[in-house]
C-alpha cells in the first residue's frame, strides 16, 4: 500500500480509536482521559504535517494525486466502494482540521477543567475529528454522505453538551433538524448521480456525467441538490439559523465546529466535487453565497453576546467561499477556507479566554479588558486585522481574492453586478463589527466594574493554543508579501497555494467557456484585481472608521443612529424575523400536521381498531348465543332423549332367565302371528 | 287300523316341544332348564328324522340330527360348567337369584 495511503488510514483511525476508549473507560483513566484523545490527534496531527511537508517540498506538484479503493459491497451489479483520495486539497484540509484540532484539545484542558462529563467532551472531540476526516479522505460521494451524517451528531452531542440548560439541548435539536433539511436535498443529490452512473465514486462520476449519463437539466438539479447539503452545513441563507444557536456549546467547541472546520465541510464538498456543479447550479451558488455574506454581515452589526457576532460572522465569511466558488473563483474560496478556520478560530479562543475570565457573553458589560488580558488582547486584534482585511494580513489576501474573482464575473455578465456589490459591502460590514467587538471588549472604560475587578489573563494551555494560532495566521500568507520572492530559500515558494490547488476540469463545455469568460482575459483579470483590491481596503477602512468614531471617540452615537434608523435596526435585532417566519410557516406547519395526524390517528384509525373490537364483541355474542342454544341445544336434546328411552328400556333388564326368555316366545309368537295374518 | 303318519310325529314332537319351552321358562332350578333345553333340541331332532322319512329329503334329516345330538352333548358339557360356576358365585343354582346384570 502507498505510504500516503497508509499514513491517511493511521490519522483517520486514531481519532476513532481515542473515541472509542474514552467513551468505554475514559472515566477510570488517569486525567479521565483527556490525554487519550489528546495523543491520537496530535499524532493525526503529525502524520497530516509529514504529509504537508512532503507535498510542500518534495512533490510541489500541482496535479499530486493518490487514490486507493476497497471494495465494500460486492452484489453483482450493485457495488459500493470506499476509498481514499489524497491530492493536494486532501493534506491542506487534512492540515487545518487536525492542526485547529490539536490546539482545541490543548485549550480544552484548561478550559472545561471540573466539568462533570470531562471524558466525554474529549470523546465526543475524538468522534467528531474522526467524522471530519471521512469527510476529507473520502474519494466517493457514500463515504462523504458518511462523514457528512457523523459530524452532524457529533456537532449535536457537543452543542448540546451542557444539556441541563434548555436553551442548549433546544439548539442542538435545532442544528440536527436544520442540517437534516440540507443532508434530504444531499441524499438526494448523491442517488440522483449514483442512479444515472452507477458508482459514488467523484472520478467514475465525473467521467460518467462526461460521457453524457445525464441531460443538462438533471444535471444541474442534482447539483443544486447536492448543493443543499452545503447550504445546511455550512449554515447558508435560509438554513443559516441554526449556527448562531450552536454558540450554545462550549467555547472550544463553537472554535472548532462551528467556525474552523464543520462548517467548512460544505465549502470543502463543493470544491471536492466541483465538475459536478453545471454553470447553472454555479449561478445559483453564487448567489447563495453572496446573500448569505450581505444578510448575515448586517445582522452581525447589532449583535451584544460577543459569540453571535463571531457566529455570524462565520456565516458571513463561509458565504464569501461559496459566493467565490459560484464565480469560479475556485482556488479563492478554498484559500479564504483555509485562513479563515485559523482566524475565526483564533477568535473564538479569543472570546473564551474573555468569557472565562469574566463569565459573561454581554460585549457592552465588559470593556478595558486590554491591560488585564494583554495575551489575549493581542491575538484577538491579529485576527480581527485579519477578518476585516487589513492589508498585510491573510483575511486581505484571501478575500481580495474572492472580490477579484466576483468582479472578474461581474466584468463577464453585467448582469450579475450584484455578486461583487453585495460581498463588498459585506465586507465593510466585517470590519465594522469585528472592530466594534474589538472596542468594546478591550478599550474604553471598563463597564462593569465587578467583572473587571476579577478578571484575569486566562492560563497557559488557553493562551498557547491563541499563540500559534497568531502566528500562523500571520505566517500562512507571508509569501504573498512583495519582495517575499527575492528571499533566499523559501523564495520559490511565493504563491504555493495558489501553485498547488487549481480548478479541476470542467465537464461541460458550458462551464468550460464560463470559466474561460472569467478567468481567460489576462488584462481583465489585472484589472479586477487592482479595483477590487483598492475598493477592498476602502471599504475596510470605512468600516474600521466608523466603529472608531461610534464605539471609540464616541463622537457619533450608536444610540442616535439606531432610533433614527429604528425601522431597519427593529429589523436587524430580530435577524430578519427568520426565526418567527420558521416559527410561523415550517413548525406551526409540522404542529398542526402532527396534531391533524394525532386526531385522524385518535379518531378513524381507532374508531375502526375499536370498531372492528366492537363488532367482534358483537359476532363473538351471536356465535355464543347459536352455541349454546342451538348446537349444545342438540346435543343436550339427543342427550335428553336417550336418557328418556334409556331409563323406561332398562326395566326390560330385570336379569331373570325366566323373562328373556318369556320376551323371546312372545316375540317369536308375534312375527308368527304377523305372517299368518299378512 | 290307524296308519302313523308325518302329522303324528308332528304332534308328538310339538307336545315334547311345549313341555321342554314350559321347563325352560318355569324351572328355578339351572339343570331343571338345562333338561328343559334337551327336550326342545330332542323334539326338533325328532321332527328331522320325521321329514327325513316322510318328506323329500331323504337322509339329510338324520344326518342333521346326528350332529344335533352331538351339539347337545357338547352344550351340556358347557352348560353344566356354567352351572358349577353360577353355584360357586352364588351358592345357589337358582337362575332368578343371579340376576346381578339387571338395570
Amino acid at each position: 500500500m502507498n505510504t500516503i495511503i497508509l499514513y491517511s488510514l493511521i490519522l483517520l483511525f486514531l481519532p476513532l480509536a481515542a473515541f472509542a476508549i474514552n467513551i468505554l473507560v475514559g472515566k477510570r483513566l488517569p486525567r479521565k482521559g483527556d490525554w487519550v484523545s489528546l495523543s491520537a490527534i496530535l499524532i493525526s496531527f503529525s502524520f497530516a504535517l509529514s504529509m504537508f511537508a512532503y507535498m510542500l517540498f518534495i512533490r510541489y506538484d500541482p496535479d499530486f494525486s493518490v487514490e486507493w479503493r476497497w471494495l465494500w459491497i460486492d452484489l453483482g451489479d450493485f457495488v459500493i466502494e470506499l476509498g481514499i483520495l489524497v491530492d493536494n486539497l486532501t493534506i491542506m484540509m487534512l492540515l487545518v482540521v487536525t492542526l485547529v484540532s490539536s490546539l482545541i484539545h490543548i485549550y480544552s484542558i484548561s478550559y472545561m477543567k471540573d466539568d462533570p462529563r470531562y471524558n466525554r467532551y474529549f470523546a465526543y472531540l475524538s468522534l467528531f475529528s474522526f467524522s471530519m476526516l471521512i469527510i476529507v479522505l473520502s474519494n466517493n460521494l457514500f463515504g462523504l454522505y458518511i462523514g457528512w451524517e457523523l459530524v452532524g451528531i457529533s456537532s449535536y452531542l457537543l452543542i448540546g453538551f451542557w444539556f441541563e440548560k434548555d436553551s442548549a439541548s433546544d439548539a442542538g435539536k435545532k442544528a440536527f433538524i436544520t442540517n437534516r433539511v440540507g443532508d434530504f436535498g444531499f441524499f438526494i443529490g448523491v442517488l440522483l448521480f449514483f442512479t444515472a452512473v452507477g458508482s459514488f465514486n467523484y472520478g467514475d462520476i465525473i467521467a460518467g456525467v462526461d460521457a453524457g449519463a445525464m441531460s443538462d437539466g438533471l444535471f444541474t438539479a442534482a447539483g443544486i441538490a447536492l448543493f443543499m447539503g452545503a447550504v445546511g452545513k455550512s449554515a447558508q441563507v435560509p438554513l443559516h439559523i441554526w449556527l448562531p444557536d450552536a454558540m450554545e456549546g462550549p467555547t472550544p467547541v463553537s472554535a472548532l465546529i462551528h467556525a474552523a472546520t464543520m462548517v467548512a465541510a460544505g465549502v470543502y464538498m463543493v470544491g471536492r466535487i466541483y465538475p459536478l456543479f453545471s454553470p447553472g447550479a454555479l449561478l445559483f451558488i453564487a448567489y447563495v453565497g453572496a446573500i448569505t455574506a450581505f444578510v448575515t454581515a448586517t445582522i452581525a452589526v447589532v449583535r451584544k453576546d460577543i459569540k453571535r457576532v463571531l457566529a455570524y460572522s462565520t456565516v458571513s465569511q463561509l458565504g464569501f467561499m461559496i459566493l467565490a466558488l459560484g464565480v469560479g473563483g475556485y482556488v479563492s474560496g478554498l484559500w479564504h477556507l483555509t485562513t479563515h478556520a485559523f482566524f475565526k478560530a483564533l477568535l473564538f479562543l479569543g472570546a473564551g479566554s474573555v468569557i472565562h475570565a469574566a463569565h459573561t457573553n454581554d460585549m457592552f458589560r465588559m470593556g478595558g479588558f486590554k491591560k488585564k488580558m494583554p495575551v489575549t488582547f493581542w491575538t484577538f486584534l491579529i485576527a480581527t486585522l485579519a477578518i476585516s482585511g487589513v492589508p498585510g494580513f491573510s483575511g486581505f489576501f484571501s478575500k481580495d481574492a474572492i472580490l477579484a474573482s466576483a468582479l472578474e464575473f461581474s466584468f463577464a455578465h453585467p448582469g450579475h453586478i450584484m455578486l461583487f456589490i453585495l460581498p463588498l459591502i459585506a465586507a465593510g460590514l466585517t470590519a465594522f463589527y469585528m472592530f466594534r467587538a474589538l472596542f468594546l471588549t478591550f478599550y474604553g472604560e471598563p463597564q462593569d466594574k465587578e467583572i473587571y475587578s476579577h478578571i484575569h489573563e486566562s492560563p497557559g494551555s488557553m493562551t498557547i493554543p491563541m499563540v500559534i494560532l497568531a502566528t500562523i495566521t500571520i505566517l500562512i500568507t507571508f509569501d504573498q508579501w512583495r519582495g517575499f520572492e527575492y528571499l533566499p530559500l523559501v523564495g520559490e515558494y511565493a504563491g504555493w497555494f495558489q501553485h498547488l490547488i487549481h480548478e479541476p476540469a470542467a465537464i461541460f463545455t458550458g462551464a468550460a467557456a464560463m470559466a474561460e469568460s472569467v478567468v481567460g482575459h489576462g488584462a481583465s483579470e489585472e484589472t479586477a484585481h487592482t479595483i477590487a483590491m483598492w475598493l477592498s481596503i476602502f471599504v475596510a477602512g470605512v468600516g474600521i472608521l466608523l466603529a472608531y468614531l461610534f464605539y471609540l471617540k464616541k463622537s457619533l452615537s450608536a444610540e442616535k443612529v439606531s432610533k433614527s434608523l429604528s425601522s431597519i435596526y427593529t429589523l436587524l435585532r430580530n435577524k430578519y424575523y427568520f426565526d418567527e417566519f420558521y416559527g410561523a410557516t415550517v413548525i406551526r406547519g409540522v404542529l398542526g400536521l402532527s396534531k391533524a395526524s394525532a386526531k385522524f390517528d385518535d379518531t378513524v384509525i381507532d374508531g375502526a381498531v375499536n370498531g372492528t373490537a366492537t363488532i367482534t364483541i358483537w359476532l363473538s355474542k351471536a356465535s355464543r348465543w347459536f352455541d349454546d342454544h342451538i348446537v349444545d341445544g342438540a346435543v343436550n336434546g339427543t342427550a335428553t332423549v336417550t336418557t328418556f328411552f334409556g331409563t323406561r328400556l332398562r326395566r326390560l333388564q330385570t336379569g331373570t332367565v325366566e323373562n328373556y326368555v318369556s320376551f323371546l316366545v312372545v316375540g317369536i309368537l308375534v312375527f308368527f302371528i304377523f305372517q299368518a295374518i299378512f | 287300523m290307524i296308519t302313523v303318519g308325518l302329522y303324528h310325529f308332528l304332534v308328538v314332537s310339538a307336545l315334547l316341544f311345549s313341555f321342554g319351552l314350559y321347563a325352560v321358562m318355569t324351572r328355578r332350578n339351572a339343570i331343571g332348564v338345562l333338561l328343559g333345553v334337551e327336550l326342545i333340541l330332542n323334539s326338533a331332532n325328532l321332527n328331522f328324522v320325521a321329514f327325513a322319512r316322510y318328506g323329500i329329503f331323504s337322509m339329510d334329516g338324520q344326518l342333521f340330527a346326528l350332529f344335533v345330538i352331538i351339539l347337545a352333548a357338547a352344550e351340556a358339557a358347557i352348560a353344566l360348567a356354567i352351572v358349577l360356576n353360577i353355584f360357586n358365585n352364588f351358592r345357589s343354582i337358582n337362575v332368578d337369584e343371579a340376576d346381578s346384570l339387571r338395570y
